[in-house]
């Protein structure tokens, strides 16, 4: 408790003592007027004047207009806290007229204050407030704060601040009206591999006049460049995966209701949407009776809620309609599309035709910085290990159980499966149940990504049964195969040619395929399933 | 004995017929209005909430006396975000309920699937979003912005240097009429300000697109070569999913804005709002916009939606522009019914020409004497993180509509009335 005390103190002082030593004065009412109210430019100019004067005032002013709680009228800047409203300068309460408006920023001031407050901040004593400053200093470089850096990189300890802040210093001298300066500043730059680096010397580029530092900065923009283009192929492998997880949790249903069953399900599409739905209605669960501080946990008792509910609508489908349907395909295929339009009309009548929300859990949002360029979203990162669980769970179920020993046994040969003792009839239940409940897990899958709404449906069945094709009927490994090639594909081509052709190219790629070798991928070998 | 009994029934049937018609003749003391917009399919997320607008507005209209002293009859229909379906319900609405009048469409696809079925059948569409211009038909009334009401002001905001001074620009939407049109336009635009091709980056995506990481990771390659803004003409649900992506892809408004023509306060309903806080868009009217005729018009739509418990509407009651455009609307029709004294579809067009109505962005709107447009003022918004736009940049006054844009070459030579059949 006193240890951290002292070290509030100490942090309390040195900020003080950083600022005032370079503050010729403190925040008036005039610098406060001039931050709120005007035009843009001229704000703009009040809030990087003030910058160079500031003390804890001007921070918490700053801070007040960053997050949208200040107000003004004709002659008066109040600070409003807890619907009070305050003097920026003496602190002192006020009484806040009726008509006092909201002080609206646009971007660019947006980015000023934040960039302001970070200039501030490198006082900090905390490295990672320091780090994080530096680095909002390099995307907005300004040649104003060139002495407020100076100051700063002769104070930094921590080697790699520095070297980031000596990168935001030759930032802030790219625009320099000395040559030698901003040939400088190119040389250190192109050590950079990050993107915000390389829009700033594209920027000075497209302004330079003066050959030589033309060659520097293309120099500079060409060494960058060779840095970012793995970022970019790591981009495009991620952003295949990812679609490729996707689609593999989509056909993994699929895979055993069509695959190794060998039931048309068209409803395949619906049992995804059903178990969107029941992410939703956890979710609202949760938002109504849970604590605020467990909503992040929804997702995951989710993922059992889905599992069962497209599960139980899957046995009552087989038990009411397919049982009666085994080794009638065209009929299958019209029943259960009859059932899947009765289950988007269903879904219409309870939740309405819209789309209903599904927030991601604060855990998924957001994403991993690896390199400069690549950024990895939490959701599809999560969805993808999510697919690997479920495939693994699968298999394992298929490969190693009693149930998929007994499920391989009926689909491969019925009549001596039952001969053996097997309940067949009930073994067909279980097995659609499964591939219905796995369907399940990829509705609430998808919820985080995508929309929920009464047809969800319709645009994964045509892709599912692509994959499940593609792959060859009755192979789990060719569904994983075809899942993750197809997504690579798709992301490959969309690149290259843009998403409507991509999509086009895939599916022509599909028929052609499917033309020269009809049992996909991977054959059934032997005598086995069709005899 | 067989052909009697068809006789019989025959003839049951024809006098049962004709006394179910009886009631409908009876029933001459109300006027029909048709609803044609989409409450199932990709564009519900947006359509919905008009279909409710319009029957609130009917039912404000009718607590007032309805028009010339008889009551409004809603006949709703649903097209489904299905295109052709939207011309054969039209020709149900104005050849089997014979209403006066129709409010829908939101897609340009739709709209240009309805177009010829109302010329031919000469009935009165009221279309009440923004859209791309070139189209200009005697029988419908255009609510919502034409290009320079909307598109060309906001890039002209991005160019400016408190929009942030974009230098290059991402073109993206769905692959339909309006988006391609748009573009078309704003490519020329931009050209003329003298933005190189190398500059611009056309992108397309299929209706109920879902997955946007390769176009988030291409606008920020794109975005390294010179400050870039994003112009969306993304439709319908797929906006969803895009914003998610740009949100964790961590591209952030400050540095690649993304200016959108489709989005409002409806479309941004399901989405977490705090990443996107700075993400453009441009339109007539905001939610936010204070006046006193917005604060009724507010009060209005939540009580409406509370009453009759609209699902998402009762627990958080949002209005947008395309709303906004419907009750004006149909507020100008019933004004120019009474001016006209009759439904009949050419007085009642004759009538509508400089028609007058005190709105709810705080202008009185007044309908074009000539070309069936609007004067609207133009607003642009930024996204808060409660999911409301503040506005930074607005017109003086209403601007007059160009539905021929002066940027589509041959334009020039175009009346501003319409002439003729448009649908060619």
């Amino acid at each position: 408790m006193l240890r951290r005390s002292i070290q509030a103190a100490r942090m309390a002082a040195v900020l003080a003592a950083v600022l005032l030593s370079g503050a010729a004065h403190a925040l008036t009412s005039a610098e406060a007027t001039a931050m709120a109210t005007g035009d843009t430019d001229d704000r703009v100019a009040a809030i990087n004047q003030a910058v160079l004067s500031a003390d804890a005032k001007t921070m918490a002013f700053f801070q007040a207009l960053a997050g949208d709680t200040v107000k003004t009228t004709a002659s008066h800047v109040y600070l409003m806290k807890d619907d009070k409203g305050y003097d920026p300068v003496t602190g002192a309460e006020l009484k806040v007229p009726a008509d006092a408006e909201d002080v609206v920023n646009n971007n660019l001031l947006r980015s000023t204050l934040d960039t302001a407050m970070a200039a501030l901040q490198l006082a900090s004593p905390d490295d990672k407030v320091r780090a994080d400053a530096v680095q909002v200093l390099l995307n907005e470089p300004d040649e104003s704060r060139l002495p407020l850096v100076e100051k700063a990189l002769a104070a930094e300890q921590v080697p790699a601040i520095k070297a980031r802040l000596e990168r935001v210093r030759a930032a802030s001298m790219l625009d320099s009206a000395d040559r030698a300066h901003r040939l400088e500043a190119a040389a250190t730059l192109a050590d950079s591999s990050s993107p915000e680096v390389k829009l700033l010397l594209n920027e000075r580029l497209a302004k330079e006049e003066d050959a030589g530092v033309k060659a520097a900065l293309l120099a500079a923009v060409h060494s960058i460049d060779g840095r970012l283009v793995w970022g970019d192929r790591i981009n495009a492998i991620f952003s295949g995966i990812s679609l490729g997880s996707v689609l593999l949790l989509a056909a993994l249903g699929l895979a055993i209701t069509y695959g190794l069953m060998g039931v048309i399900n068209m409803a395949h599409g619906e049992l995804m949407m059903i178990g969107a739905y029941a992410t939703y209605v956890v979710q609202g669960l949760f938002q109504r009776y849970l604590p605020e501080a467990w909503f992040g946990g929804y997702l995951v008792a989710a993922i059992p809620v889905a599992f069962l509910a497209s599960a139980l609508v899957g046995a009552v489908i087989e038990r009411g309609v397919i049982r009666f349907l085994y080794g009638r395909p065209l009929e299958t295929l019209l029943a259960t599309w009859g059932i899947s339009l009765m289950l988007q009309q269903l879904v219409r009548t309870v939740f309405g035709a819209q789309n209903v929300g599904v927030e991601n859990p604060s855990w998924m949002s957001g994403g991993f910085t690896m390199l400069g360029n690549v950024a990895l979203p939490w959701n599809r990162i999560c969805i993808i290990i999510f697919a690997a669980l479920v495939l693994a769970a699968m298999a394992w179920l298929i490969g190693r159980t009693r149930l998929g020993l007994f499920v391989r046994g009926v689909t491969q040969n019925r009549p001596i499966a039952s001969c053996m003792g097997v309940n067949t009839a009930r073994v067909d239940t279980y097995a659609f149940a499964l591939g219905s409940g796995i369907a399940g897990l990829a509705g609430c899958a998808l919820s985080q990504i995508g929309n929920v709404g009464p047809d969800l449906g319709q645009g994964y069945i045509v892709d599912s049964f692509m994959v499940v094709v593609l792959g060859g009927v009755g192979q789990l490994a060719g569904t994983v195969y075809a899942a993750m090639g197809l997504g690579i594909l798709n992301k490959f081509l969309e690149g290259w040619t843009g998403a409507v052709l991509a999509k086009i190219a895939v599916l022509v790629f599909i028929i052609v395929f499917i033309q020269k070798r009809p049992q996909g991928i991977f054959a059934v070998k032997g005598r086995s399933a069709e005899a | 004995m067989q052909r009697r009994f068809t006789l019989k029934a025959l003839t049951a049937a024809v006098a049962l017929a004709s006394l179910s018609a009886a009631p409908a003749f009876a029933a001459d003391d109300t006027i029909k209005v048709g609803i044609l917009h989409s409450l199932s399919g990709t564009m519900a997320i947006s359509e919905t909430a008009l279909k409710d607008m319009a029957l609130m507005t009917i039912e404000e209209i009718n607590a007032q006396g309805g028009v010339l002293g008889k009551k409004l009859e809603p006949v709703i229909v649903d097209p489904a975000s299905n295109w052709p379906l939207f011309a054969e319900k039209t020709k149900q609405l104005l050849g089997q309920d014979k209403v006066a009048v129709i409010f829908g469409c939101w897609t340009s696809v739709s709209r240009k699937s309805v177009l010829p079925v109302v010329e031919e059948m000469n009935g009165l569409l009221f279309y009440p979003v923004q859209y791309e211009g070139e189209e200009l038909s005697k029988n419908v009334f255009y609510t919502g912005a034409a290009p320079n009401q909307q598109a060309i002001p906001a890039v002209e905001y991005l160019m400016s240097k408190a929009g942030g001074g974009a230098k290059r620009f991402v073109l993206l939407g769905t692959d339909y009429v309006y988006p391609r049109t748009t573009n078309k336009i704003l490519r020329a635009f931009l050209k003329s300000k003298g933005v190189k091709d190398a500059d611009i980056d056309e992108k397309y995506t299929p209706f109920g697109h879902s997955d946007y990481q390769t176009i988030v990771a291409d606008i920020k390659k794109f975005s390294q070569g010179g400050k870039t803004a994003v112009i969306s003409t993304i439709n319908g649900d797929s906006n969803v999913p895009f914003y998610k992506e740009l949100g964790n892809a961590g591209l952030k408004a400050k540095d690649v804005p993304v200016v959108a023509f489709s989005v409002g306060e409806e479309e941004l309903r399901g989405v977490d709002t705090k990443p996107l806080v700075g993400h453009l868009a441009a339109w007539n009217y905001f939610m936010s916009i204070k006046n006193p005729t917005n604060a009724a018009f507010i009060k209005q739509w939540s009580e409406y939606a509370k009453a009759k418990k609209l699902p998402g509407q009762m627990d958080k009651p949002l209005t947008n522009d395309p709303m906004e455009a419907t009750y004006i609307g149909m507020h100008m029709w019933k004004q120019a019914v009474e001016k006209a004294k009759s439904t009949d579809t050419d007085k009642v067009i004759a009538a509508m020409a400089g028609q007058t109505f005190k709105a709810p962005d705080g202008f009185t709107i007044e309908m074009d004497p000539k070309n069936h447009h609007l004067h609207k003022p133009v607003f642009i918004g930024e996204i808060k993180a409660d999911g409301q736009f503040g506005v930074v940049w607005k017109t003086p006054a209403p601007i007059k509509a160009q539905p021929w844009s002066p940027y589509i070459e041959g334009n020039d030579k175009k009346p501003d009335y319409p002439a003729g059949k448009s649908s060619s």
